[in-house]
């Protein structure tokens, strides 16, 4: 079998606990995980972490992992798009750790390929770098940001193989080859799945060792938040 | 008379040069993209991983796995490029983008820019905007110069900052800014608008230069 699974339930199985920290790729609505996100609602697993670059929107995406209370702290760097998240936040019902785009980008990366920190000049003066190591290099100020690791990854992809090597669809790819790098186990869905050999070794975005586990989506919404169209 | 939205727009599009890389913000900067003068080649940058934004789609194009950072459905263009975050805030952070123009709630005298959050209101998140101010070569602000009566152009931000002495220019309705090592400096008025008129809706300290 491998690392092929029927679908989300079965991949995840075995890989959920109360209090685990998960990351999650997606950019807004574009290229979430969505089979995943709706399976680990299911479950019901609770007082989850979740790294994630936004928060989903009221009733879709993570969105529903908030609406059943199973979000107890969010490390996002926007989620203005979601009005339960706003409330859930201001009546401190939920943490929210806000890190500026590329520094998270870079933190998923970073401790996926193992390196524990890193220096950046983004948020030097503010109050993101509150607490943070301060240096000088070459007259410049930066901060030090810690890599991450997560428990698990939950990653969306358009093509998959048997052996994990995952391409993405234009912006769809975003945050998910570096929530793919971050967890300890990774579990891709893809919206095709493909014989070894279809992918063109030159042509993969993920090689096959981030991946763990991974399933073909029944079907995907790919629900759009800002339809915008040009007239004529 | 204050300039309009696709004005303030158009005076930014003074801002691009031949061969620029570009990232524009969500809100009016997005509207500068409007005005790229005939036969300049400029590519658009967006974080969410993308360069060379198309326009938007037709209905028959609209492509859910293409958007833009605002979350908009766009088009690619014969030269466009898809990549990762990591890659995108490569370009960014690395110094790699030529111009960014941004919106934001509060500028200061310094340049210093806050555009993320209102305290126990607004909860939004700073985005790719802290990495941008810290990252690429040029910032270009464009915003209101006042919101219900207050002063946007301040002695020093109220609200969290995203980035310190960050801004080079600042376009608002009623004129246009530059951040000198002299000091903050008025150099254009929109028509009809007076230096008193911009002194009494401005709590920072400027001089005028006007050219």
């Amino acid at each position: 079998m491998g690392k092929l699974y029927n679908n989300a339930v079965e991949a995840l199985a075995g890989l959920l606990r109360n209090d685990m920290t998960i990351a999650a790729g997606g950019f807004g609505l574009c290229g979430i995980p969505e089979h995943c996100i709706e399976a680990i609602k299911q479950t019901g697993v609770t007082g989850l972490t979740i790294v994630s670059n936004n928060a989903g929107v009221d009733g879709f995406g993570l969105g529903k992992l908030m609406e059943k209370g199973q979000i107890v702290k969010m490390i996002s760097s926007y989620v203005g798009e979601n009005k339960l998240f706003a409330e859930l936040y201001l009546s401190k019902k939920l943490v929210v750790e806000f890190n500026p785009q590329g520094t998270l980008a870079e933190r998923m990366r970073a401790g996926g390929a193992g390196i524990a920190g890193f220096y950046t000049k983004t948020g030097v003066g503010t109050q993101v770098a509150e607490g943070k190591e301060v240096r000088e290099f070459d007259g410049h100020t930066y901060i030090l940001e810690r890599g991450i690791v997560c428990d698990l990854a939950i990653v969306k992809a358009q093509k998959g193989d048997h052996e994990g090597n995952l391409i993405y669809r234009k912006t769809a790819r975003n945050f998910n080859p570096l929530a793919a790098m971050c967890g300890k186990v990774t579990v891709a869905e893809v919206e095709e799945l493909v014989p070894i050999g279809a992918i063109e070794p030159d042509a993969v975005h993920t090689p096959g060792i981030f991946v763990q586990r991974l399933f073909k989506g029944a079907q995907f919404e790919k629900r759009i938040e800002q339809r915008t169209i040009r007239t004529a | 008379m204050p300039w309009t939205r696709e004005e303030m727009a158009a005076r930014a599009a003074n801002e691009l040069q031949d061969g620029f890389y570009i990232n524009l913000g969500i809100g009016i900067p997005t509207l500068v993209a409007n005005y790229i003068p005939k036969g300049m080649h400029v590519v658009l940058q967006s974080e969410n991983g993308m360069l060379g934004i198309g326009p938007f789609p037709t209905e028959s194009e609209v492509d859910a796995d293409l958007i833009n950072a605002g979350k908009q459905t766009i088009t690619q263009l014969p030269y466009s490029s898809y990549f990762d975050s990591a890659t995108s805030f490569a370009m960014i952070r690395g110094g790699h983008i030529d111009l960014t123009i941004l919106g934001a709630m509060q500028v200061s005298e310094k340049g210093d820019i806050a555009n993320w959050m209102i305290p126990g209101k607004l909860i939004k998140g700073m985005g790719g905007a802290m990495d941008l101010v810290a990252g690429v070569k040029r910032v270009v602000v464009l915003m209101e110069h006042n919101a219900k009566g207050e002063a946007k152009l301040v002695k020093q931000c109220s609200l969290p900052l995203t980035g310190t002495k960050v801004v080079n220019k600042l376009i608002t309705d009623l004129g246009e800014f530059e951040f000198m090592p002299e000091g903050l400096t008025l150099v254009a008025l929109a028509p009809e608008v007076t230096v008193d008129e911009v002194k009494a809706r401005t709590e920072a300290e400027f001089r005028v230069g006007l050219h």
